[in-house]
This record gives C-alpha cells, sequence and structure tokens, in this order.
C-alpha cells in the first residue's frame, strides 16, 4: 500500500531527519512512536503529499508520487488519502454535515447522505450535524476530525496523534472504528502518536 | 457540494465586512445609474419635447424662460405678443409651420393651453377616445392630465387663473368639456389640456372687465391703455403715423389692417371680430422652419427689429443641459470615488479574510483542491459581492428616480419612467465586475505562497 525508501529531511539551520523505510500492504497498520522533535509530524505529510521529501521516494498504491505533477498530485491526495489531524481543522462557515458533505465532493464530487449518517451515528456527531464547528467540544471536535479523514474512503488513513484529547472509554472506542472503517475499506492506517493506551492496540511498530 | 455555496457561505459568514463593502458598492452604484437616468431621461425629454420646433418668438426676455416657457410648459411666460405682429412671420417663405399657443389657465395645476390642431400634429398626438375640439371651451386632453385629473369625456371642469394650483380665481361662467383623450405621446402634451384659442381670448375678455389687477389682465389693460391715450408707441413706432390717421378717419386702415385706435373702444364694448383678430394677443408663436437659412437669419431679424424676441429652443436647451451636465458630472465624480474606496474596502476585507482562513484553505489544499481553485473561491466570493452589490444599488438608484419623479410630477409635470438595465448600465456593472475581479486577485496572490504543512501544523 506505501512504501517509503531513504526518505531524508532537513529544516533549516538543524540536523537532518533520517526515516527508517516504511513498507506496509493493504489492510495492514503501522503505528509510528517518538518523542517530539523526532519528525513524526514531518513523515506524515511527506506520505500525504503534502511535503516533497528531500531525499527518497514515497509509492502509495505502486504510484510514484514524485512522478506526478503538482495537479496529480492534488487529484491523487483528495482521492486517496484521509488526515487526521493533531489541530482539528474545518471549514468554519459551514455546519458539520457540510464540512462532511465538501470533503466527500472532493476531487470525486460524490454526495452520499447515508455514508454521512452512519459515519456521523458511529461516532457520535449525529445529533450535531446541523451544529457549527466551533460549537463543538473538544471531543466531538476530534471525532469529526477523524470523521472527515475517513468519510471519503481513503486507501490510505494518516492519523496524527488522533486519541490526544479523548478520555480512555472514547480512547478505545476511537481505535476500534479506526481500525473497523480501515478493515471495511481495505485501507491501511498509519498512526503517529505517543498515546500508550493507542500501542497495545497494534503489533506494527516503528520507533523514530 | 459546489465550490459556489463554499463562497457564499464564506462570504456570509463576515456579516460586518461584507455589509461595510456592499454598503459602499451599493451607494456609489446607487448614485451612478441614478445620475445617468436623470440627465439621460431629461435629456431625452426635453429634445423630444423641442424637436417639433427651430424657433419660438415671444414677449422680449430670457430666452431660456421662452423656451421653458412655451415649449416645456415649465415656466412662466416672459409676456405677451400681438397677433398682427406675427402675420408677416406666418408668410415668411422660410416658414414651414407657425403655430400659435396661449395660455394663462390652468386646472388643477395642468396648463390650459389654446392653439391649432397643427400643435397637436407637431408632436404627433392622435386622439385615443373622443373627437377634436371644435368650438371654445371644448379641451382633449392629456393622457398624464387625464389620469392625474381623472378625466372622462363628457367632463366639465372650470378653469383657474394663473399657471399654478390654486393661484388665482376660477372662470366660473366658462366651463370647459372635455370632448377628446390623447394617447401617450411621451411629451409634453401629455401633461397639457389643449383647447383653441378662442377659449383662452374668451375666457380672459370677461375677466378682463372685472379684474384688471391681474398680471396678464394688468398688462393687456395696460397696453390698451397706451394705445388709447397717446400715439407714441416705441414698441410700434413703425405705424406710428397711421395711428393718427385713423384717429381722424378710416382711409388707410384696410390696406394697413391696424386698428390700434379701436382698442380703446373695445373697453366700450364694441366687438368687431375682425378687429379683435388683430388685437388678439398670442403668448408666443411655434416655428419650424422651412429651409436651414431660416435658422440664421430669422432669429437675429426679430430680435434686432420687433418688440419681440425669437429663441432657438435646441440652443437653450444645450446650454441648460451644459449646467446640468456639470453638475452631474460633479456627482458621478463623487460616486466614482466611492466606488474605488468600495473596490478597496471588496480588497482589504478579502485579503483580511483570506489570512485569517489560512488553515482552511490549507485544509481544502490536502482535499485536492489546487491553488487555482482557491483563487476561483476568493473571486467568487469577490464577485458575488460585486453582482449583490450592483443589483442592490441599481435597485436604490431606480427607487430614487421613483421618488425624484414624484416629486418632478407634481412640481413640474414631468414624469420619470422607471426603466429597466441599460447598455450603459451594463457597461458600468462590467466595470464593477472588472473592479472586483483586480481586487480579489490582489488580494488572493498568497494563496499560491501557502505552505501546506507549515500552516497545518501551526497552533
Amino acid at each position: 500500500m506505501i512504501e517509503t525508501t531513504n526518505l531524508a529531511y532537513t529544516y533549516n539551520g538543524s540536523e537532518a531527519l533520517v526515516f527508517p523505510d516504511i513498507s506496509l500492504t493493504p489492510g495492514k497498520h503501522l503505528l509510528v512512536v517518538g518523542p517530539s522533535g523526532a519528525g513524526k509530524t514531518t513523515l506524515l505529510y511527506m506520505m500525504a503529499g503534502l511535503l516533497p521529501p528531500e531525499k527518497g521516494s514515497i509509492a502509495i498504491s505502486g504510484t510514484e508520487l514524485n512522478s506526478l505533477t503538482r495537479k496529480e498530485l492534488d487529484k491523487f491526495r483528495g482521492e486517496h488519502v484521509g488526515l487526521i489531524f493533531q489541530q482539528y481543522h474545518f471549514i468554519h462557515s459551514l455546519n458539520v454535515s457540510d464540512n462532511l458533505r465538501l470533503r466527500q465532493s472532493f476531487p470525486t464530487n460524490s454526495n452520499d447522505k447515508r455514508r454521512r449518517e452512519e459515519l456521523a451515528k458511529r461516532l457520535g456527531l449525529t445529533e450535531y450535524l446541523h451544529k457549527k464547528t466551533n460549537t463543538l467540544s473538544q471531543g466531538q471536535q476530534q471525532r469529526l476530525s477523524i470523521a472527515l479523514g475517513l468519510i471519503h474512503r481513503p486507501k490510505l488513513i494518516l492519523a496524527d496523534e488522533p486519541t490526544s484529547n479523548l478520555d480512555d472509554v472514547n480512547c478505545v472506542k476511537v481505535v476500534n472504528l479506526l481500525k473497523e472503517e480501515a478493515e471495511i475499506c481495505e485501507s491501511s492506517l498509519v498512526i503517529i502518536t505517543h498515546d500508550l493506551r493507542v500501542m497495545s492496540h497494534f503489533q506494527n511498530q516503528i520507533k523514530l | 457540494m459546489k465550490l459556489g455555496y463554499l463562497a457564499f457561505k464564506n462570504m456570509v459568514s463576515k456579516p460586518l465586512n461584507l455589509l461595510l463593502s456592499l454598503l459602499l458598492l451599493t451607494l456609489s452604484v446607487a448614485l451612478v445609474t441614478f445620475v445617468l437616468q436623470l440627465s439621460g431621461q431629461l435629456g431625452g425629454q426635453l429634445n423630444k419635447n423641442i424637436a417639433p420646433f427651430d424657433m419660438v418668438v415671444g414677449a422680449k426676455g430670457s430666452p431660456l424662460q421662452l423656451v421653458l416657457s412655451s415649449v416645456l410648459h415649465v415656466d412662466v411666460p416672459t409676456g405677451n405678443i400681438k397677433l398682427k405682429e406675427i402675420a408677416t412671420l406666418q408668410n415668411h417663405p422660410f416658414v414651414e409651420e407657425a403655430i400659435p399657443v396661449s395660455y394663462g389657465d390652468n386646472y388643477k395645476g395642468y396648463r390650459i393651453l389654446g392653439t391649432k390642431p397643427d400643435y397637436l400634429d407637431s408632436y404627433e398626438a392622435s386622439l385615443g377616445d373622443g373627437r377634436l375640439y371644435q368650438k371654445s371651451f371644448e379641451v382633449v386632453v392629456g393622457s398624464s392630465a387625464r389620469s392625474k385629473l381623472n378625466l372622462q369625456l363628457g367632463d366639465t371642469f372650470i378653469s383657474s387663473h394663473g399657471l399654478v394650483e390654486s393661484a388665482g380665481e376660477g372662470h366660473e361662467d366658462h366651463p370647459f368639456e372635455v370632448v377628446g383623450i390623447l394617447e401617450p405621446t411621451g411629451t409634453v402634451v401629455d401633461q397639457l389640456l389643449i383647447s383653441n384659442l378662442e377659449s383662452v381670448w374668451e375666457a380672459h375678455d370677461h375677466d378682463g372687465e372685472g379684474h384688471e389687477e391681474h398680471d396678464q389682465e394688468g398688462e393687456h389693460g395696460h397696453g390698451e391703455h397706451e394705445d388709447h391715450e397717446g400715439h407714441d408707441h416705441e414698441e410700434e413706432h413703425d405705424h406710428g403715423e397711421h395711428e393718427d390717421h385713423d384717429g381722424h378717419g378710416h382711409e388707410e386702415e384696410h390696406n394697413h389692417g391696424e386698428h390700434e385706435d379701436h382698442d380703446g373702444h373695445d373697453h366700450h364694448g364694441e366687438h368687431e371680430n375682425h378687429q379683435e383678430d388683430e388685437n388678439r394677443e398670442i403668448t408666443s408663436l411655434l416655428i419650424k422652419f422651412k429651409s436651414p437659412l431660416g435658422m440664421v437669419q430669422l432669429p437675429r431679424f426679430i430680435n434686432e427689429n420687433t418688440t419681440m424676441q425669437a429663441a432657438l429652443p435646441g440652443f437653450e436647451i444645450n446650454r441648460l443641459m451644459g449646467l446640468l451636465g456639470a453638475g452631474a458630472s460633479t456627482i458621478n465624480g463623487i460616486a466614482l470615488a466611492i466606488l474605488l474606496v468600495s473596490g478597496l474596502s471588496i480588497f482589504i476585507s478579502l485579503l483580511k479574510t483570506i489570512r485569517e482562513r489560512r488553515q482552511e484553505l490549507a485544509l481544502l489544499r490536502t482535499y485536492g483542491l489546487r491553488p487555482q481553485e482557491l483563487l476561483g473561491l476568493a473571486l467568487m466570493e469577490g464577485l458575488f459581492l460585486a453582482c449583490i452589490g450592483f443589483v442592490l444599488g441599481w435597485t436604490l438608484g431606480r427607487i430614487g428616480v421613483w421618488g425624484t419623479s414624484q416629486y418632478t410630477q407634481a412640481a413640474y409635470g414631468y414624469v420619470l419612467q422607471v426603466r429597466g438595465p441599460e447598455p450603459m448600465e451594463l457597461y458600468f456593472m462590467a466595470i464593477i465586475l472588472a473592479l472586483a475581479f483586480v481586487a480579489s486577485i490582489l488580494a488572493s496572490l498568497s494563496i499560491f505562497k501557502l505552505n501546506v504543512a507549515k500552516t497545518l501544523s501551526d497552533v
């Protein structure tokens, strides 16, 4: 599903970050752990095609990201990658339902209402569908953020600290949900975390 | 979901920004379209009203006043002229048509104009109902006057003296009867009640006996006294010698067709139709030239050699529009300044929102939107605003025209039409869209420099 080779990135004036090679077959998951500053988020953005790697290459489902034009890369990412951010990002002028609808409509222009309702139900967001995003609680925002990463059934789900704001009960729920969704869509899940509660749920782990 | 929906939602999510930008835009559009309409319609209507006539001959005074009063019917007349003075003009080889008009009365503020039926033909006014006037105190009614006064065929009304409502007493003994109703012409005819010349004379003959203190009658009476007492009329010095003879005998009077001394006798009740006609006064004579030479020679001749003055409506109206035009360009200048400020306000407000929404834009990039599409989003927001502003401003401008029309109709009997969009306004809309386009593009350039990964990681 995703393969990286010899990835490295250097921020201005600091030591080069060198990443271990990753190789995931479809449906397999990976947990990336490591201390702050080890380059976890950098790795995630590189895998999402948002940050071009300084060295090395990334292939998703056999497509070499380097070989794509910018336009193709944007389309490819929109279609195949689901991102769950550490900081929540929503379109604040839209309500919860419209945020999900917006994510569905790019770049494939689908408008699957059942999918939205089903996902909202599983994430406990049904009654908030018509609320503005800035009226949601932290936990609700996190769940919406997860929903936005899953709604379009991406091949690769990249999650950056998806459980950091959740209590134990919700943490387990979210981890199970991510795994379930990944299974249904035959997606691969890459989770970056330092949350010990998550680690026990995944065998496949690398440390930066 | 369409990007347009998102652009719309983004736009209305900042109501105060929206309000400010819209207000400025609406105001400038309203001003520009209002002034364009006003000057266009006024100019158009004036030109339509003066079109049938090349020259007006009336009493000495301001030529503009003569044109305003006798052609456009908005001002008071400069005075009266005698029928006999214009006899030569009516038969002049350069003159194709000469139509005498006489007025001095109104009904509820609408002027009663005494003239020949040729007047109606000049404006191509046709009867919608009824017939033309055939005898005195029969009147045909212009379409606007008819609907405002709510007159029907067969209705009678009593005119009152003067040109403004309630300015004078009524002529109770001579009620007018409505015998015809004119089709709308879009000209001054729509505002008039038109009768024959004799109606105006007869109403005033009877009036004259009792009400000499009135302006019109006063002039009239004064003129008669002059004739009666002395024979030194500066206005008529070329005929002065005959008057003496006339006084003694009647040898030459038929040759010259002049009966000055009989004016005095009129007071004593001697009415001879022939004499009356010659001594009658009209307010002015409207002339259409047969040859352009008339335009060159006749006004000068009349102004230099007679007691009357000749005014050229085209020239006077051009002069008037020149004065109004200066006012219109000032207002247009102000409107354009507001327009620039509104463009600036769109620019600043978009610049601000794009900065505030950097993270949202970065998020949209992760959804697969290209920078060009994000630019399109900002552009749509700017153009939406411009369109809404234009429509609101245009509507406000038309409401202004409507409001002004209420005033001008009450004060001058001039109706301004509330019209649909005009080509000039579509050009103006294009200018506004271009302005919004440029402002949006300039404000959105930072989208291309957006560092998605960094922006999303910023707390």
